[in-house]
């Protein structure tokens, strides 16, 4: 990938909402340049989702989200694939990924309620065929969620005016 | 006897100032510290562009490494020039950074921030009524303790249209015989301009014919955009006449550890360090530790930063000329020099006028020195965010005029 699209991402990841044009002063180039680079990047799946990363623990409709691991027998053929894919169209599901280690894979799942996260483990995760062992860890506070972090410790403590 | 008495006491009130020394007497409030009071003084939601220094906090590698050694019980002092690892440290970088090379145990001196390390220079060098050459709009402490140390500080003028950089021209035209130093900042605080090879040559050769020293305070050297710093200790026969000031401050994001250092021939340096062993034995230990760090560890992260400033400077740049105020293009430091002369107001007036009307802080030129009236120093170690809501409430104003 070319630096110009390398550039574009770390002010995308900063801040989803930049325009192109800003995007393109920062970086001293042309507005069109970056949007079609931008839209190449859409295209080809670089770019998957513009997101909104939220503190949940400030708003009331808190939500539950818990870190499962889970081990599984793999499938001839298709390896983790297939079992990962079972289980990662569930809308509860927010990410999956194939872990190296003492278990295969590692789900987040995001609810309302820590009963609404148990009942998913139990009524739907854990009976797939070949999932051998399932196990629920919950997220008790979150300090730092891609590459941001929620306490406010950084603010700016410079004076107003200085040399 | 109570007459004696009261005689004591009125002349004890009456003399105070008298105690002063006339140089610290005769000595003006800085222009920034003014503009600081204003500023300070506002209740309101005041957006600033009117700090001197990084928005981004110590890199925490280095931060911990400071951590770690206070942990250890490293809290003695340190060998007056500082730890041996730092000189060799700094040494090494500038060599690498800049292609200028020092002896560690005897060219090199650990500070307290480069601001120490100026002052050690002129201390070393003025004999009083010695002329110090110095080049403006500039930092604004090079005239004051130019005057502490009996020295007399005579500016020369720079100008937008040669990017605020010192002609041979102006230098010659400055020099008498009474001329002993020329003290330089390139890249420039406030104007963010920078002097290239081609530009240091001439200047080089009048230093030469007139027999002069320089302090070249290099604190901005690392933050250039497009053409990288030029050390005037690397121009050809100019090292033994420079005292190279630099320190970790801007590029490192460490402004409040106070940690900077001066390189120079070891005659001057030894000078000035029997000056520094004499006032502050030597720089805090656990700042020259995460100096140390910063310096072995720290580079990838530097260039991080700079690249964020870089982003910032195009904003901040074309942000003003949008709104209709000139602006050269600033090549180091994170400053942007913006002229207000087409609204007809002073520099001063300008500034206060966008406090207390837009709450924006921003600082009149002029308090830089010669050439400095009719612009405004604008930071860019702002968040895009903050630099973007700055703009609009310039341009707000700026339509209201």
């Amino acid at each position: 990938m070319d630096a110009l699209k390398l550039n574009i991402l770390e002010l995308l990841k900063e801040d989803a909402r930049r325009s192109a044009d800003l995007i393109a002063t920062m970086l001293g180039t042309a507005e069109a340049e970056v949007a079609r680079a931008i839209s190449e990047m859409e295209a080809d799946k670089v770019i998957v989702k513009y997101a909104t990363v939220v503190n949940w623990s400030k708003v009331d409709d808190e939500k539950v989200t818990a870190l499962i691991e889970v081990q599984i027998t793999p499938e001839r053929g298709h390896g983790f694939d297939a079992i990962a894919e079972r289980i990662y169209l569930y809308p509860e599901v927010k990410s999956v990924y194939l872990m190296s280690g003492a278990y295969d894979l590692l789900v987040e799942i995001e609810g309302s309620s820590l009963k609404q996260v148990a009942s998913f483990v139990s009524n739907k995760l854990s009976p797939i065929d070949r999932v051998l062992s399932t196990k629920t860890n919950f997220i008790l506070k979150k300090y730092k969620q891609d590459g941001i972090i929620f306490e406010d410790q950084e603010d700016d403590h410079r004076m107003l005016v200085s040399p | 006897m109570i007459k004696d008495e009261i005689t004591i006491q009125q002349n004890k009130v009456k003399s105070m100032q008298d105690y002063l020394a006339p140089a610290v007497r005769e000595m003006k409030p800085s222009g920034i510290r003014k503009f600081f009071d204003l500023v300070s003084n506002s209740k309101e939601d005041i957006i600033s562009l009117g700090v001197g220094e990084p928005d981004f906090s110590t890199p925490w590698h280095v931060r911990e490494a400071a951590v770690h050694s206070l942990e250890r019980g490293r809290t003695k002092y340190t060998p007056n020039s500082g730890i041996p690892e730092l000189r060799e440290a700094i040494a090494d970088y500038l060599h690498t950074s800049f292609k200028v090379k020092y002896e560690p145990s005897n060219e090199v001196l650990v500070t307290v921030g480069g601001s120490e390390a100026i002052d050690l220079a002129l201390r070393a060098l003025i004999t009083p009524g010695d002329e110090i050459l110095i080049p403006e709009p500039c930092y604004i402490s090079y005239s004051p303790i130019t005057s502490i140390s009996g020295g007399v500080a005579v500016g020369i003028e720079t100008f937008a249209k040669d990017q605020f950089k010192l002609t041979e021209k102006a230098l010659r035209d400055a020099i008498t015989p009474r001329s002993k130093i020329l003290i330089l900042c390139y890249p420039s605080n406030p104007t963010g301009g920078i002097m290239t090879y081609e530009d240091w040559l001439p200047i080089a050769k009048v230093i030469e014919e007139n027999d002069l020293i320089v302090i070249s305070d290099e604190i901005y050297a690392e933050l250039t955009y497009g053409q990288k710093h030029v050390s005037f200790a690397a121009i050809p026969g100019m090292k033994d006449r420079t005292i190279l000031v630099s320190g970790f401050s801007k590029a490192f994001a460490m402004t409040g550890w106070r940690m900077g250092y001066a390189c120079g021939h070891q005659e001057l340096i030894s000078a000035m360090t029997k000056i520094h062993q004499y006032t502050v034995m030597c720089a805090p230990v656990m700042g020259q530790v995460a100096a140390h760090e910063a310096l072995t560890n720290g580079l990838e992260e530097k260039d991080r930063m700079i690249e964020s400033y870089n982003q910032r400077r195009r904003l901040i740049v074309k942000g003003f000329r949008d709104i209709g105020l000139e602006c050269h293009e600033p090549q180091g430091a994170f400053y942007a020099f913006p002229s207000i002369v087409a609204t007809g107001l002073t520099s001063e007036e300008f500034a206060q006028r966008l406090l207390f009307e837009s709450k924006v802080a921003a600082v009149p030129g002029d308090v830089f020195g010669l050439g400095g009236e009719g612009f405004l120093r604008c930071s860019y170690a702002y968040s895009v965010s903050q630099l973007n809501e700055a703009l609009e409430r310039i341009g707000n104003f700026m339509r209201k005029l």
